[in-house]
């Protein structure tokens, strides 16, 4: 079998298709992991008693094990069990969310302790509010700092995010899957959709490289 | 629970010899491709490292799911050879972490002292002994803490492998799964997930040991001995 450049041009709409739905999970999927991430290390940090140990364990557990099974798990056995039914894409999108959220507050936790101490006792000795002193003082310091790191899960999440198909979601993936079940051709719609997750990652890795030049890195 | 879960864990437990194959087998490959990728990285040769360049970002460029199903499901159809679902898996594995190997390769050798080429150099010691008895036993120290979170990744990744049906962990159980009552699929998850936790932690307590070695032999301070648990989990990108 040869390249066939009219097949592989036939199938970019549908594949367009999958691409909106992949750039959606990643750009959702990231939100949630960089909201849920802070919170995690907020709460470690914090060290607010049973929810700081519970978020420890959390987080260990699900950083070691594969996302695939978490995924299945969540859609097959806890959506029913609690009584919901979500969609794959968006049982996909909280469950990417989740799972980087775990790398993501271990970045936040780096970014926090890379903050000097003096900073949390000028804080306290200025008598400023507690919330005060993590929006006003130590958040606007870690969090530059953390770009890149947050930058670098974002393009693992984005090159995870085909797994999904796993439970029906029609990523870039999945869309050159069906491309293929219906013609029986894989190469080109397999290859495009390889050269698509390139052309997103290779610059994004790109542009992290320079943002970390000029932040530097925790 | 049920009078199934006998049967769960055995379906289970067949699974896990594929599953370690796959991650050795994929382990073995990542060291080899990371070595020879890392090293052509800081070659002199300006198209040795272009290659290898084009070798590393290409892999981590494109997504390790669409590797598997070109490897498997392209290439048979391209050259008419269909390869066995563990060894497309063990080679996607290692290609692709190898490509992400040979960054840590490549910095852990750089970051050796440059003191030590020139004290190489002085000894008259050639290129390749250079390399090997000097630079290497100190930059493999560096390495191992990294590689170590390189594994886990790997490990996690032999899960895809349900993609290409291979029988290993995941797949054992998804196909357990439609037959089953929702009181069973909590065993099934719960086994597989501590199947994964346990592996995870066997291999860090071996990279935490090959630390130590390490160390010891380069006359350095060994790394503390504490919680092998939360850097069994220090997972990277």
């Amino acid at each position: 079998m040869d390249w066939d450049w009219e097949y592989a041009i036939d199938s970019l709409p549908l594949l367009a298709e999958g691409i909106l739905v992949t750039i959606e999970l990643t750009v959702l999927g990231a939100l949630l992991a960089y909201v849920l991430g802070l919170v995690f290390a907020m709460i470690r940090r914090v060290g607010v008693p049973v929810l700081s140990q519970f978020v420890y364990l959390f987080v260990e557990f699900i950083r070691s094990t594969p996302l695939l099974i978490q995924v299945f798990a969540f859609y097959y056995l806890l959506q029913p069990a609690i009584g919901v039914k979500l969609s794959p894409f968006l049982t996909g999108v909280i469950m990417l969310g989740v799972h980087y959220a775990t790398y993501t507050s271990e970045v936040y936790r780096a970014g926090i302790e890379a903050i000097p101490k003096g900073q949390w006792e000028a804080a306290r000795a200025l008598s400023i509010p507690r919330g005060r002193v993590w929006t006003g003082v130590i958040l606007p310091q870690a969090v530059p700092r953390v770009l890149p790191a947050l930058g670098n899960y974002t393009i693992s999440m984005f090159k995870e995010t085909p797994l999904l198909l796993a439970i029906g979601v029609v990523d870039v993936l999945n869309s050159a899957k069906e491309a293929g079940a219906e013609t029986f051709r894989v190469i080109e719609p397999y290859t495009l959709a390889g050269v698509f997750f390139l052309l997103v990652s290779y610059p994004a890795s790109i542009l992290v490289r320079k943002l970390e030049r000029r932040v530097g890195t925790v | 629970m049920s009078d199934n879960l006998g049967r769960i864990i055995s379906t289970l437990l067949e699974g896990v010899p594929v599953t370690i194959q796959a991650t050795l087998g994929g382990i073995a490959l990542t060291i080899v491709l990371a070595f020879i990728a890392g090293l052509a990285l800081l070659s002199k040769s300006r198209t040795v490292r272009v290659i290898s360049r084009i070798y590393v970002e290409g892999f981590r460029g494109t997504s390790e799911m669409v590797q598997l199903f070109w490897l498997y499901f392209v290439l048979p159809a391209l050259v008419g050879l269909q390869i066995v679902p563990l060894f497309a898996g063990i080679l996607v594995l290692g290609l692709n972490h190898g490509a992400y190997g040979a960054e840590i390769v490549r910095g852990a050798v750089q970051s050796v002292p440059k003191a030590q080429y020139e004290g190489a150099v002085a000894l008259s010691l050639g290129p390749f002994d250079r390399m090997r008895r000097v630079i290497l036993p100190q930059a493999v120290v560096e390495m191992l803490p990294p590689f170590n979170n390189l594994f886990i990744q790997l490990l996690k990744s032999t899960a895809l492998l349900y993609f290409i049906s291979a029988h290993e962990i995941t797949q054992k159980g998804e196909e357990l799964r439609p037959a089953l009552p929702m009181g069973d699929l909590t065993v099934i998850y719960a086994v597989e997930l501590i199947i994964y936790l346990l592996l995870a932690i066997i291999i860090t307590v071996v990279m935490r040991a090959l630390e130590r070695a390490g160390a010891r032999r380069l006359g350095r301070k060994p790394p503390p001995r504490s919680k092998v648990f939360s850097s069994a989990t220090a997972g990277g990108v």
